[in-house]
């Protein structure tokens, strides 16, 4: 290959740049009209510049209960976060040996990520109306339902978070040198610490990005927890219903601060990835040629 | 003996995933079938066999004959949707995934602009959707710009709110789907093979049709399995998009829902969901997942 670029380069190279801008012109044009004047409209052009809409979010004017719904999705995106993380670790260690339901448990998990969510949220509402029902004949005192946020929303959110967190650690392991973990037995190194000082340093860039997976798809899945949320609503869900009614600038403000959160995650975690990638190649050892 | 342990203890690392994917995932589809064929009334559900929920499903599909009936209708909309989606998508994705592989050389460039295209996909896709209602409304970006150059005289109504903008949407938001995994399968084709394929006089076309086309294939089965799937459920898109006004198989999910009947949502959902696999398993035949994780 020589060093000069053939022309479709530069026709590709422009192809990509029209899809960037397709991917993130839109999403910018309401983070600008969020700052939209007090008398300004859902288009452009702006009719001065204000904060009127972000404080109309907080105030709770115009909108009802976004910052609860604010809270409870922060709580339980950072819930299933941690979840995601666990369990995505744990079965992927566990899928580097062979174990009884290793196949089925792949498909279930292919499965129920391209599951059409309606399906899936459907049935989990469903599961939940018969316990509810259930338990209502046997006369529990007291009982109304055990539709929740981090009971059968959590659930809705965990079928969608961890079959990434599982490809995720599929695509670590068939990168992943297995003679450290041979040298760190021989050494005399028990399972727990082989995984302690070997192998979770290595995989650390990789499962921060399993976290970051987890966070962010709960934050904004909307699909899923649809019918499998009981009484509450999350922040999409919120905003989904806002698309119908509001017809001021807030619903972009709201948009903006949603975002702000994604943005903070997503830059938060790429920080710490780099970090931690820096860490592995400073301290020498070779761990590093084996990430994603 | 340690064999046997190891393979415990293997066991029980993935066994809190099967138990979440048990209790939230099979068993609730396991409802869903049983619920498809229970009776219901105005306001809740009856468990008592009945075929009431298909039915009411296809109600007037022979009647009606030869005129379509609604959920023959709404299928075949849903189909049109999904075929505009996956067509767009898969063209747009497989150049976005040739340019990264192929045309990029640097790693660290690949990386940064992988992550660029990633990142909306780690937004929120409503805040996605609603992004395009100050570009395409009837007082619109595009609009606007197209009576300043004096092309229309009246603002186009069928930008937003429309069909056009729902697949305008669904390519915005799912195109990812088809860049990472036909990315994934052409970063593996080795190099010297596309430079012996120019070595031997074939056109950059032939080479393309011959060599990457073929290689890249199970990437292209794999996003389509993410497009195809997305779309034929998808409830949310179709409604905000289409402003409430388009049917498609998943909206009609949502409907019978909203009106809490729950045996016809359950029967939908298994219609719905034997489509899908219908269309999984002749993909599949082309390409076997596992083998390219």
């Amino acid at each position: 290959m020589g060093d000069k670029r053939p022309r479709s380069f530069y026709f590709l190279a422009l192809f990509f740049a029209a899809y960037v801008l397709f991917l993130y012109g839109p999403m910018f044009a309401i983070y600008i009209l969020s700052f939209q004047g007090p008398d300004g409209g859902l288009t452009f052009p702006m009719n001065g510049v204000s904060l009127v809409w972000f404080d109309r979010v907080f105030t709770g004017g115009g909108i009802v209960n976004i910052g609860a719904a604010f809270k409870r999705s922060l709580e339980l995106g950072a819930v299933v976060m941690v979840l995601t993380v666990l369990l995505s670790v744990s079965a992927g260690m566990a899928f580097r040996r062979s174990f009884r339901g290793a196949t089925v448990l792949f498909y279930v998990a292919i499965a129920s990520l391209i599951m059409p969510s309606i399906i899936t949220s459907l049935g989990i509402g469903l599961e939940f109306r018969l316990l509810d029902d259930f338990v209502n004949g046997l006369g529990v005192e007291g009982w109304t339902t055990g539709m929740g946020l981090f009971t059968s929303g959590l659930g809705a959110h965990m079928t969608w978070t961890l079959p990434f967190g599982l490809l995720i650690m599929f695509a670590i392991f068939n990168r992943f040198d297995g003679r450290l973990e041979e040298a760190a037995r021989d050494l005399g190194a028990t399972p727990w610490q082989t995984f302690r000082y070997v192998v979770l340093p290595i995989i650390l860039p990789s499962v921060v990005g399993i976290g970051l997976f987890g966070f962010t798809l709960s934050w904004d899945e909307l699909a899923r927890s649809s019918q499998a949320i009981g009484s509450v609503n999350t922040l999409p869900l919120e905003l989904q219903g806002l698309t119908t009614t509001v017809t001021k600038p807030d619903i972009y403000a709201l948009g903006t601060l949603t975002s702000a959160v994604s943005f903070l995650v997503i830059f938060t975690a790429l920080i710490v990835i780099l970090l931690l990638q820096a860490r592995q190649r400073r301290h020498g050892s070779d761990a590093g040629k084996g990430m994603v | 003996m340690t064999q046997d342990r190891k393979s415990l203890a293997a066991w029980l690392q993935a066994a809190p995933m099967m138990l979440v994917f048990a209790i939230f995932f099979l068993l609730p589809l396991v409802f869903v079938v049983i619920v498809s064929a229970w009776d219901y009334n105005e306001y809740e559900m009856l468990p008592a066999f009945s075929l009431r929920g298909y039915t009411d499903t296809f109600e007037g599909c022979i009647a009606d004959l030869p005129e379509l009936c609604t959920i023959l209708k709404t299928y075949l909309k849903t189909l049109e949707l999904c075929v505009l989606t996956w067509v767009l998508t898969l063209l747009i994705g497989f150049t976005v995934a040739y340019f990264l592989a192929f045309h990029v050389r640097s790693k660290t460039w690949q990386i940064v602009l992988t992550l660029i295209c990633t990142i909306p996909f780690w937004t929120s896709n409503v805040i996605r959707m609603i992004a395009w209602i100050p570009l395409l409304g009837r007082n619109g970006l595009v609009n606007k710009g197209l009576m300043g150059m004096g092309l229309i005289r009246q603002p186009l109504e069928w930008l937003l709110f429309s069909e056009f903008s729902v697949v305008l949407a669904l390519v915005h938001l799912f195109t990812f789907f088809m860049v990472v995994p036909i990315f994934n399968s052409m970063i593996r084709i080795d190099k010297r093979l596309i430079e012996a394929a120019y070595d031997a006089g074939a056109s950059g076309w032939q080479t393309l049709a011959n060599i990457v086309i073929p290689l890249a294939k199970p990437g292209i089965v794999i996003g389509s399995i993410f497009v195809i799937t997305i779309v034929m459920g998808d409830f949310v898109t179709v409604g905000v998009m289409g402003g409430q006004q388009i049917a498609s198989a998943g909206k009609i999910i949502e409907t019978r829902l909203n009106a809490l009947q729950f045996p016809a949502a359950a029967a939908n959902a298994v219609i719905l969901l034997g489509i899908t696999i219908l269309i999984i398993s002749s993909l599949t035949r082309i390409v076997d997942i596992r083998k390219e994780l």
